[in-house]
């Protein structure tokens, strides 16, 4: 008896991007704890106006319900998971099963992060693992992919992954951050996302720059909803490789309280009307963190429904 | 050089709660530098001590207290003072406290917290450079350790989280990366950061560490 699952209900994210069609992604953060309803509400609520959800694993080293648990969770609730593997907190060994485990689940994509380091969560005297990163992760996939782990021993039945990877187009300097890029594909990666972007004219000279790198990767472009002033604040101040230029700051700033977040909603939804009109990438990955529940809004302002894409 | 913090007063004093008379030793190499267990530190341990009521049969400070077959000798030759000892407090670093350990049936007590195995900057300011992993990696990387001085201790380049050449774990710190960055730049070498890094051996020093040089011929 086979436990395998081959049947999808959806296409994969690799099958649309590989018909032409602008990938549109979201984002599940899975809760500290074991009542899913709100989670599953959200999946409920993404699955059909989404291509596919990532699951952070463990996100900013804050310790909740697993990526792997809710990316099978997703697949039973007919959504397309796209799982993310941080290193931060498995060792080679624990990834590979990891890997084996999700394949025969249905999983068919996957995220290779190295992680947050471990002092910016909420377990701060635990040991951060880091046996690998996110480029050796890549390159451990390709090797599970041609039937041997990293031991170098035979696997009896391999995997299969549609792999991605991050590039942080803000990054300062951004030199390493384009040679890191390059290693990624060279490791195997056939998808970026990127970390959160405002500046679409720093974004635009960023997919110049990469293009001329590679031109066949697919780059999705990462937002993230703004939601209020101190939010932008707070991100420009402590979040590494982000950046909400002052045009953006004010228009949030001078929102009165109550139509902040419905600002947040227009200023990403005329970013991903942009991203589309002007061809700028291959697809766009929202990142509502904790208002999962307005995609929806965004995806109906930005004039983006995926059934007919 | 390995670098050592003292412990605070409270915290040693509690180890020694139940003995009433402790012999010190203190170490005339690394914790002299880092000034937690030399000469100074050690009569100061000893005045503390005698002021909370405790006797203090004797003291030594010595270099290289983790050399065992010299805490030994040095026990030997301050025998009296060691056998009426009920404990023994350390002030170096915990080789020194083990040394001690294989010297003794006693009980043993650390009074320092060891850190790393540390560059001097300058007086009194150490820095992390080396985490000997066993398999040197410095060559490939214009002599800047990733494994240390990245926070990640990762291989194949910056992570998400530096930011304008610092570590996201503390604005204070480089990133170690982005060190490498410069330096390989600087030396026209950045096609070594262009090269892809396979997974690390980290059992290259499998611990517990063992090594045994075999003796070449001739002597005794």
């Amino acid at each position: 008896m086979t436990v395998l699952i081959k049947e999808h209900a959806k296409p994969s994210i690799q099958e649309i991007l590989e018909a032409g069609k602008f990938l549109v992604t979201g984002e599940i953060g899975p809760p500290k704890g074991t009542d899913l309803e709100e989670m599953i509400e959200h999946i409920n609520l993404l699955k059909d106006k989404v291509h596919a959800m990532n699951i952070t694993d463990n996100q900013s080293s804050v310790m909740r319900y697993p990526s792997l648990g809710t990316a099978i969770l997703i697949k039973e609730l007919g959504g397309e998971p796209t799982l993310q593997v941080t290193c931060r907190d498995r060792n080679r060994l624990a990834i590979e099963a990891d890997l084996l485990f999700a394949y025969t689940r249905g999983i068919r994509s996957v995220l290779c992060l190295t992680g947050d380091s471990i002092p910016v969560g909420d377990h701060k005297d635990a040991k951060g693992v880091f046996d690998l990163e996110s480029v050796q992760l890549l390159q451990l996939i390709r090797n599970l992919e041609e039937g041997r782990d990293s031991g170098g021993n035979e696997l009896k039945g391999g995997v299969k992954f549609f792999k991605g990877a991050i590039v942080t187009p803000e990054a300062v300097p951004i030199e390493p951050q384009m040679i890191k890029f390059e290693k990624k594909i060279e490791a195997g990666a056939q998808f970026f996302q990127t970390q959160a972007v405002y500046d679409m004219d720093n974004f635009k000279r960023f997919m110049e720059r990469a293009r001329k790198i590679n031109d066949k990767v697919y780059i999705c472009c990462g937002l993230v909803l703004l939601t209020s002033p101190g939010q932008i604040k707070y991100m420009n101040n402590n979040v590494p490789g982000v950046f909400v230029p002052e045009n953006l700051a004010r228009e949030m700033e001078d929102a009165p309280k109550e139509e902040r977040l419905n600002t947040g909603i227009r200023i990403m939804a005329r970013q991903i009307r942009q991203l589309i009109d002007e061809k700028i990438c291959d697809g766009v990955h929202i990142m509502a963190i904790g208002k999962e529940d307005v995609v929806p809004r965004i995806l109906e302002e930005a004039g983006v429904d995926i059934t007919k894409m | 050089m390995i670098i050592t913090t003292s412990k605070p007063f409270e915290e040693v004093l509690k180890e020694l709660e139940g003995e009433q008379k402790v012999f010190i030793v203190g170490c005339g190499s690394c914790a002299t530098t880092c000034e937690t267990g030399g000469e100074p530190q050690v009569a100061e341990m000893k005045a503390k001590l005698e002021a909370e009521g405790k006797t203090v049969t004797g003291t030594v400070v010595y270099e290289e207290v983790c050399h065992e077959l010299n805490t030994k000798r040095k026990f030997r030759e301050n025998k009296e003072a060691v056998e009426a000892a009920e404990g023994f407090l350390v002030m170096c670093c915990g080789a020194g406290v083990q040394s001690v350990r294989e010297a003794t049936d006693k009980p043993v007590h650390p009074a320092c917290n060891t850190m790393f195995l540390g560059n001097i900057v300058r007086h009194g300011h150490f820095v992390e450079k080396c985490s000997l992993c066993g398999d040197c990696v410095l060559e490939d990387f214009g002599a800047i350790c990733p494994v240390t001085r990245c926070h990640k201790g990762i291989l194949n380049g910056p992570c998400g989280g530096t930011d304008e050449g610092k570590c996201e774990t503390d604005k204070e710190k480089d990133c170690g990366w982005t060190l490498i960055y410069n330096q390989l730049e600087k030396m026209g070498k950045l096609d070594r950061f262009r090269r892809i890094y396979g997974l690390k051996n980290w059992q290259a020093n499998m611990k517990p560490g063992r090594v045994i040089f075999e003796r070449k011929g001739g002597g005794e």
